[in-house]
């Protein structure tokens, strides 16, 4: 199918290409920008005006719930929900059920989302077998399988030992390692360490649950010259500690999850499930920290952590809840607060959710070369609207009732049109 | 809504007792003030009082504790309530009935309050958002969180023997990390305008930056005890051991356990006080527990005058309809 | 006719008389919070008793608790005698609808069975709600029903009349 994207403001960090200009798109790729190809007859015109045209987004962490946990939500559900809010591609973690350490899994998820049809699922490999921190996991298979890395799946692997030959058979096939960044002892609290944590009477997170594990890795990484990837930071120290590693050389990057960005520690008053997360939100200067780091590039990645929960995973007192956010529907949306706050400009967090993730991943993606496969995202980013319902299957956010900034009006993958405001 | 503002209707009264926090001081003395009217009830022949005739207390207990809740079961007998006692932990949660659904299932018999446990922090809060709206909700301590029926017995205890609280000096010891007994006293104590409040613990019994609660933190029960007008033990659990918190039960009593030695460091009519049960040896050597300066007891039989006139209050409040003031 | 204390003296004779005719010799005053304790002190002090006076605050046995809730200014009751096989003498300042007085009689058989239970009011306003009367009445009034007669000590006594609410 023929389409003509029309004066919209096409934006592709990528190319550092930021103009208002015409977008072609035959043949599921991106054909011509500003010049038709050759040829080419419009079936199909989408009106732009007004409106941001960028490469479809990828949600370096997602979770669709499938294998293993249907009831919360499925590959279906959930990249319907992905093709809404413009995003085209999610990297699904190993710690489904079965976790994703056989090409078996791996297959099963691909032809799940292309029957669906609305996004891209890929999958990260699991580094060790079952996820349990013991034996390694077939990586080579797996990277054969079309796993675009390996990764700990939220369970990071306790036994430096382990870890350190988990990190070398990776490296020895190119693999990058997406670790979480957490000490399960000292990790095992409820809530951010610190007076609000005190004041509720629940158990504490203390920083360095969290940068201790960092600044280990960190010299595992050195000696072995893997390319790293922490996932989810929530301190401020985590970002000087990844800023200062880069700025040496190291081969090691991280993300943040957009929540992190927007709420506190304060926000766990009245004891509101909905900010059970894990990491745990912390205090003001770390949110701060994070904004700061994400805008300077020492985090090169925005995600979602998208984690869909059932009701009742969520409706009990705080403790006896399970931690996560759906945060599919509102990832671009609350990207594009921080932009209209003034914590970063435009393109920057476009290209924090699309060149960023490629390059992480390895993946001719998230741009718009011409040849590129037309993973594209329109939306008109001054139309706010009101977080009611979320699309994906799991409701649990805590910015249901917030008024956000940009609506997707289309989003196409390979060419089609997989989602039409 | 707040946390804090969420037992309190639009008037500022009293609709559930959840949490010290967010109280006025006129909120806590008209508690005071009832409690202290109730307390003669005990001594009469009969030992009853008509208020809460036909309406049914049930006791939601998630976490087991005989003492507490056969408390709270006199304290409604004695208003003529009818009381239903369910221990959840032996009944339908282990079924894998989801909190949710026990309650409903409890709401179903038609009753006006609940005295909940549990072991969340945070737990009565989400039983009072989520029942029906004329049901009153107490809150018989939820986790580390809080336990403000005891935190008014204990300092109308206080009040009792010294009624002057901007002089008190207070010092409270033990496990503060884990106590919902400290945190609602402390709040309790500073509404009602006390001097001083000290904690008196092991850097690992101590919550993060607890001086954000109102409070001067000691190491050393040498210093945090001198001169003090009240001490008040926290109970030591045996876990603390197991979680690399203490070495053991005998370094604590050597280094924190409330002994007559250390007694006299206090202002000399002291009072003190253990929400109990007590361990004698562990917090409080047995002569102190039994001495003059005790008034453990008295805080026991003080428990049932306070919860009859929380629970009146509460009750009452959800009777009156809105916009009038009494 | 409003003058408090005059009213009071004229109960205290009445009330001598009353007892004198029932043979009691030792009664005992119980006065109803907080008019009716400023009463009866004055009662007990023109018949020359000696014994205590009893106190009752009735808020816990009032029978409209499921409408109103706890009264703000409770005070506690005290009976600092056996009211077992006493006669007892219950004094209030208003007597309207009478359910004051039933709260009060069921609280004192809370503490015990007294020989028998006589009622003196110093005003009387009509409107019984309940089959109760008053022995000793200082004053009669009628009233309707948007106003209320107050007393104010403790002092001096007054009776004041005025809107209510």
């Amino acid at each position: 199918m023929h389409i003509l994207i029309q004066g919209g403001r096409v934006i592709d960090p990528a190319h550092q290409f930021d103009a208002v200009t015409d977008l072609y798109v035959a043949v599921g790729r991106v054909a011509g920008l500003g010049q038709p190809p050759a040829g080419f007859k419009a079936e199909r015109v989408i009106d732009a005006l007004g409106r941001i045209v960028c490469p479809g987004l990828i949600d370096l962490c997602a979770r669709p719930r499938e294998p293993g946990l249907e009831h919360k939500a499925t590959i279906a559900s959930e990249t319907r929900a992905a093709a809404a809010a413009g995003i085209t591609t999610l990297i699904c973690p190993p710690d489904t059920d079965p976790v994703i350490d056989e090409p078996a899994v791996v297959e099963l998820i691909r032809r799940r989302a292309e029957a669906a049809g609305y996004a891209r699922v890929r999958a990260l490999g699991a580094l060790t077998h079952r996820l349990r921190g013991e034996r390694l996991a077939e990586m080579a298979a797996l990277k054969e399988a079309g796993c675009v890395g390996v990764s700990d799946g939220g369970r990071p692997i306790t036994n430096a030992r382990v870890l350190r030959r988990a990190l070398e058979y990776a490296a020895t096939f190119d693999l990058t390692v997406f670790l979480t960044p957490l000490d399960p002892e000292l990790g095992s609290g409820l809530a951010h360490e610190g007076p609000v944590a005190t004041r509720l009477g629940l158990s504490g997170i203390p920083a360095a649950a969290e940068t201790g594990v960092i600044a280990r890795d960190l010299e595992l990484i050195r000696d072995i010259g893997v390319r790293a990837h922490f996932g989810r930071l929530s301190c401020a120290r985590s970002v000087e500690l990844v800023a200062r590693a880069q700025a040496e050389g190291l081969p090691v990057t991280a993300d943040v999850a957009v929540h992190h960005l927007h709420l506190t520690e304060n926000d766990l008053v009245g004891f509101d499930s909905r900010c059970h997360v894990r990491p745990p939100f912390r205090g003001v200067r770390d949110r701060d920290a994070l904004r700061a780091g994400l805008a300077s590039g020492a985090l090169s990645v925005l995600c979602s952590d998208h984690q869909p929960h059932e009701p009742d995973a969520k409706q009990a007192p705080f403790g006896d809840t399970e931690p996560g956010v759906s945060g599919l529907d509102t990832l671009l949306a609350l990207g594009l607060r921080l932009v209209r706050d003034g914590s970063l400009p435009l393109p920057t967090l476009l290209e924090r959710l699309t060149a960023g993730p490629a390059r992480i991943l390895g993946l001719d993606q998230g741009h718009l070369g011409i040849g590129a496969p037309a993973d594209l995202c329109v939306f008109a980013p001054d139309a706010d609207w009101l977080a009611a319902t979320l699309r994906s299957r799991g409701q649990n956010s805590p910015f249901i009732g917030w008024e956000l900034p940009g609506r997707v009006t289309h989003t196409l993958l390979e060419g089609q049109i997989v989602y039409e405001a | 809504m707040s946390a804090t503002h969420f037992q309190l209707d639009p008037q500022g009264r009293l609709l559930h007792f959840l949490t010290i926090e967010g109280l006025t001081r006129r909120h806590l003395t008209d508690i005071l003030d009832t409690a202290e009217s109730l307390h003669g009830v005990a001594e009469r022949r009969v030992k009853k009082l008509p208020t809460l005739h036909g309406k049914t207390v049930v006791n939601l207990f998630f976490e087991a504790s005989t003492r507490t809740r056969t408390t709270f079961e006199l304290a409604a007998k004695r208003l003529s309530a009818d009381v239903l006692t369910l221990n959840i932990a032996t009944s339908s949660a282990v079924k894998g009935e989801s909190l949710l659904d026990t309650l409903r299932n409890i709401e179903a018999m038609q009753c006006d309050m609940f005295v909940v446990r549990h072991e969340q922090s945070g737990a009565a809060e989400f039983i009072a958002r989520h029942v029906k709206p004329h049901i009153a909700v107490l809150n018989a301590g939820d986790g580390r969180h809080a336990h403000p029926t005891q935190a008014m017995l204990d300092v109308f205890t206080i009040r009792r023997h010294k009624p002057d609280f901007a002089h008190l000096q207070v010092a409270i010891v033990g496990d503060i990390l884990h106590s919902r007994v400290a945190r609602s006293l402390i709040h309790a104590l500073n509404i009602l305008g006390a001097g001083e409040i000290r904690v008196v613990a092991p850097r690992t019994l101590l919550p993060a930056q607890v001086e954000n609660l109102g409070v001067r933190v000691f190491h050393c029960p040498d210093d945090g005890l001198r001169d003090v007008d009240v001490i008040v033990m926290l109970r030591l659990q045996k876990e603390r051991m197991e979680g690399a918190l203490l070495p053991s039960e005998p370094e604590f009593f050597q280094r924190y356990g409330l002994t007559e030695e250390r007694l006299t460091l206090a202002k000399p009519d002291v009072l003190v006080m253990h929400p109990g049960p007590i361990n004698r040896g562990v917090e409080i050597d047995s002569r102190v527990a039994d001495g003059p300066r005790s008034v453990i007891l008295e805080q026991v039989t003080n428990g049932i005058a306070v919860r009859m006139a929380i629970m009146s209050i509460t009750l009452g409040n959800h009777a009156r309809p809105a916009g009038e003031t009494v | 006719m409003h003058d408090a204390e005059s009213l009071i003296e004229a109960m205290a004779g009445q009330l001598r008389e009353l007892l004198a005719a029932r043979g009691i010799t030792e009664p005992m005053l119980v006065g109803i919070h907080t008019g009716g304790v400023w009463i009866a002190e004055r009662l007990r002090q023109l018949l020359g008793i000696t014994a205590p006076l009893g106190q009752l605050d009735v808020s816990f046995y009032r029978d409209d608790f499921s409408r109103i809730g706890v009264h703000r200014r409770v005070r506690p009751s005290e009976l600092p005698f056996d009211v077992e096989g006493r006669h007892l003498v219950l004094v209030d300042d208003v007597l309207h609808t009478g359910r004051t007085v039933r709260a009060a009689l069921n609280e004192l058989f809370d503490y015990g069975r007294p020989a028998s239970v006589l009622l003196a009011v110093l005003v009387d306003r009509g409107g019984r709600e309940l089959p109760i009367e008053a022995h000793v009445v200082g004053a009669r009034l009628t009233l309707p029903l948007d106003q209320e007669v107050q007393l104010t000590g403790p002092e001096l006594l007054h009776l004041v009349i005025q809107q209510t609410g």
